[in-house]
């Protein structure tokens, strides 16, 4: 019955959006009829999916084998977290969670949103209401979740062993609140670009939208990038992977419409190229989705290989992206330029921002792309980091200047001369860095750059706050702070791991000690240990930093046998200036173990920084919101006053 | 400069729509077919004997299949299998990283069209006749020579064509 109730109010969602989408054209065309019904169905239809997406969870955490879904994903055995996580360990689960996640955001903007033009939400909505349509279509008439099988199965086939990890039980939902939330920037701006009303208004009540999604995708990133840091055991945090690009490239464009939002809001400029950045954001992540699902380019993330659910998606693709360029080119012209500025002044960094970060997700799409290019050419080609890490950098390093200098710049004009100090200072600051660092000992280009320019980073983005009172601060200035001071901090991690990591590839005797940087690891023992759904081989180690204490540290060799898979669990420890990485490999044929052991300085900065960029958005995000409630507060103060004297007058 | 970036979506998308046309190879095929099984012997994955190279050099042509109880597949596939031994073919069974347990368990539910299982615990023979997936099939002449490999689940339509491989096979 759950399957049946969960399909059942999938469908009613979906008639729903029809419904919504129907009241949308009709109030834009002019009708007044269904300009009411709005608001009411778009919550209806947010509270239909959760219960739907609610349903499909029961069904995996009572693994329902007569579910061809659970049957395929998920195993009695299995521990509680990750039958709930399976729910979302998959295509048509993690689909749903997409719809689910697209009809809530469409419920609270029909909740909360009552800043704009009615006309524009109701736009808005309507939008929301279509593109979720063509999701409903994709899962209803091709990844329906709650398939039942003719006969239940005896037994499920497990999830892949590589996503049974705490880590995936949060990855991919916190990564969808962002993906999914950035659907409401496209939305805000198709249904601006339908009814022509761009300015400051429109920007202040997208920008929360816009953050709220962008902290969880930065979250995400984060997320995602640890987890396959410490479960693939490679010691890498990023491999420029089709997928991982995948949520790169939302995360520019969002950065970049975050910024160019705030130049709209308060400055009334940048219009057509926010409404652009709205739509780009948003189609970066379905271009995203496009890339995993079909299967079109090979991914340590390939799931669900299929062409006809990856022709599904580009048709949808075609017809949303598609549609809203062609609104952009047709409606674009009729947006008013905004305001004019003058190149030095806070604008012209934002801009100089803006186009930096659009230059990066070019790139990014380009080498992510660049394969398919070629390939039907006849040539098979792979791109890696020797393409990102130094063309990335060409239009990275001046966006992180510019970012360091622009918040201390005025609104509309400044001059260079007011600002001459900080930047003489830093600098001075940067060559004396780079010259202490080479005289050290010798570096690679990047890493020696990245290390200079992120402690300048680090300082400078403290600089707004010199001379202001702290407490007197607005929360979304302090916001600004700790997310430039997190990349910075992320930068430094970066640069640290590939400039200083130790590797050390050793085949161990029990009771050998080996040495990597300043640790002595000693291997105690070999010997199995027992999981609920797996056994492990497991070596004892035993690490001292330079002569210190002995720690002890276990990596693993799991074999799981549902599904039948080898991982290994590489064991973490962690200092303040970084962290010691261990994987236990096979036995050679005379008794030895194979260990690969890392010591990784300030490897943990990467997301730290990640972290407090993502905390800096959160600060911003309160700061905006506290402000409007507050704003509201004194409308309501205020139109009760008049209503008063109007009774006193009126009496 | 304003119709650029749909310009620009709709060459992106002309470029999917030809590669989703041919998708990344991701069936191999055989590098093995035409050449001689190579040398192996498995024990036994059930009641049924197990399975070593040299029981397929008796002059007959049969089914080799590459199969595991963990493979939903594996189970659609089954009723064509029956159906096949009901024919008169006889059908080998390769059980890919399997238990004894689950591939009772299997056989109970689904039926047994197999005359020896072998148990292929790290997958060398399936690596070795050249076979990346499961389900797979392969038609093995009476001298122990692959001769077609069947990718993928058999379905109702793969029947007839199997049952006329395996004629060519026995000529």
């Amino acid at each position: 019955m759950i399957a049946e109730f969960g399909l059942a109010a999938l469908w009613l969602a979906a008639a729903l959006a029809g419904l919504q989408l129907f009241a949308g054209i009709v109030t834009l065309r002019g009708g007044e009829g269904l300009a009411g019904l709005t608001r009411p169905l778009a919550i209806l239809q947010g509270v239909l999916t959760a219960l739907s997406f609610a349903a499909l969870m029961l069904l995996f955490i009572r693994t329902d084998l007569s579910v061809k879904l659970v049957v395929a994903n998920s195993h009695s055995a299995k521990p509680f977290i990750f039958k709930l996580a399976g729910t979302w360990g998959n295509h048509e689960g993690s689909m749903l969670l997409w719809v689910a996640v697209m009809a809530g955001m469409g419920a609270l903007i029909a909740l909360l949103e009552r800043r704009l033009p009615e006309r524009t939400i109701l736009a808005t909505l309507a939008t929301q209401a279509f593109v979720g349509l063509g999701f409903y279509a994709f899962l209803l008439f091709s990844s329906n979740p709650f398939e039942r099988l003719p006969r239940p199965a005896a037994e499920g086939m497990g999830l892949n062993p590589l996503l049974q990890d705490i880590g995936l039980a949060f990855h991919p939902p916190t990564l969808y609140l962002g993906y999914v939330g950035l659907s409401v920037a496209f939305s805000f701006a198709v249904g601006a670009l339908l009814t022509g009303q761009v300015g400051p208004t429109f920007a202040k009540v997208m920008r929360p939208w816009v953050l709220g999604a962008w902290i969880f995708l930065t979250i995400g990133i984060a997320a995602g990038s640890y987890w396959a840091y410490y479960e693939l055991g490679w010691g890498g945090w990023w491999f420029w992977d089709p997928v991982e690009n995948a949520s790169l490239m939302p995360w520019l464009a969002g950065t970049a419409l975050l910024h160019s939002v705030s130049v709209l809001a308060a400055r009334d400029a940048l219009r057509a190229w926010t409404v652009m950045l709205g739509v780009v954001a948003f189609s970066m992540s379905m271009v995203g989705t496009f890339l995993v699902r079909s299967g079109i380019l090979t991914s340590v993330h390939a799931f669900a290989v299929d062409p006809e659910r990856g022709s599904f998606i580009l048709v949808l693709l075609a017809i949303y992206i598609g549609g809203a360029l062609t609104l952009f080119a047709l409606k674009a012209g009729s947006i008013a330029e905004g305001e004019r500025f003058s190149a030095t002044s806070r604008e012209g960094a934002l801009v100089f921002n803006n186009v930096m970060l659009s230059a990066l997700l070019g790139i990014v799409l380009l080498g992510t792309l660049y394969p398919l290019l070629t390939e039907a050419f006849g040539v098979k080609v792979s791109v890696g980091p020797p393409y990102f890490n130094p063309v990335g950098a060409i239009f990275a390093v001046p966006m992180l200047v510019v970012m360091a200098i622009g918040p201390l710049l005025r609104w509309r004009r400044d001059r260079v001369a007011r600002v001459r100090g900080p930047i003489i200072a830093g600098g001075l600051l940067f060559v004396a860095l780079l010259v202490g660092l080479l005289v050290w000992r010798p570096f690679g280009v990047l890493p020696l750059i990245g290390l200079a320019l992120s402690v300048v980073l680090m300082i400078a983005s403290l600089l707004p706050l010199r001379g202001r009172n702290l407490l007197r601060l607005p929360l979304a200035v302090w916001g600004m702070v700790v997310a430039h001071f997190g990349l910075g901090l992320c930068l430094f991690g970066m640069a640290a791991d590939s400039a200083l990591t130790v590797e050390k590839l050793a085949a161990a005797r029990v009771g050998e000690v080996t040495e990597v940087g300043p640790w002595q690891v000693r291997l105690d023992a070999v010997e199995p240990v027992a999981g609920p759904n797996w056994a492990a081989l497991e070596g004892r180690l035993s690490a001292r930093y330079r002569n210190g204490k002995a720690i002890a540290v276990a990596p693993q060799a799991r074999s799981f046998w549902t599904p039948p898979q080898q991982t290994s669990e590489s064991a973490l420890l962690t200092r303040w200036n970084g962290q010691l990485y261990a994987v236990l490999g096979d036995e050679t044929d005379d008794g030895r173990w194979q260990l690969r052991l890392w010591w990784k300085p300030f490897v943990t900065c990467i997301w730290y920084g990640g972290l407090l960029v993502a905390l800096g958005g959160l600060l911003a995000l309160i700061g905006r919101v506290a402000t409007d409630l507050r704003r509201r507060a004194a409308l309501g103060k205020i139109a009760s006053r008049k209503d008063e004297l109007a009774k006193v007058r009126g009496a | 400069m304003i119709w650029l970036p749909l310009a620009l979506f709709l060459g992106f998308v002309v470029l999917f729509a030809m590669q989703l046309r041919n998708p990344a190879e991701r069936e191999v095929e055989s590098a093995m077919i035409g050449k001689p099984l190579p040398q192996f012997a498995l024990r036994a994955a059930a009641d049924v004997p197990g399975l070593a190279n040299t029981d397929m050099a008796d002059g007959k042509a049969r089914l080799l299949n590459i199969w595991a109880s963990w493979c939903v597949p594996c189970a659609a596939e089954a009723p064509q299998l029956e159906a096949l031994r009901k024919q008169g073919v006889e059908i080998v069974g390769v059980a890919i990283r399997d238990r004894p347990d689950d591939v009772a368990q299997f056989l109970a539910r689904y039926g047994n069209p197999y005359s020896r299982i072998g148990a292929d615990d790290r997958s060398t023979v399936q690596m070795g006749i050249g076979s990346s997936g499961i389900p797979e099939t392969f038609v093995v002449d009476g001298k122990g020579v692959i001769r077609y490999q069947h990718i993928g689940d058999i379905r109702a339509e793969h029947v007839p064509m199997l049952i006329e491989k395996l004629k060519e096979a026995s000529k």
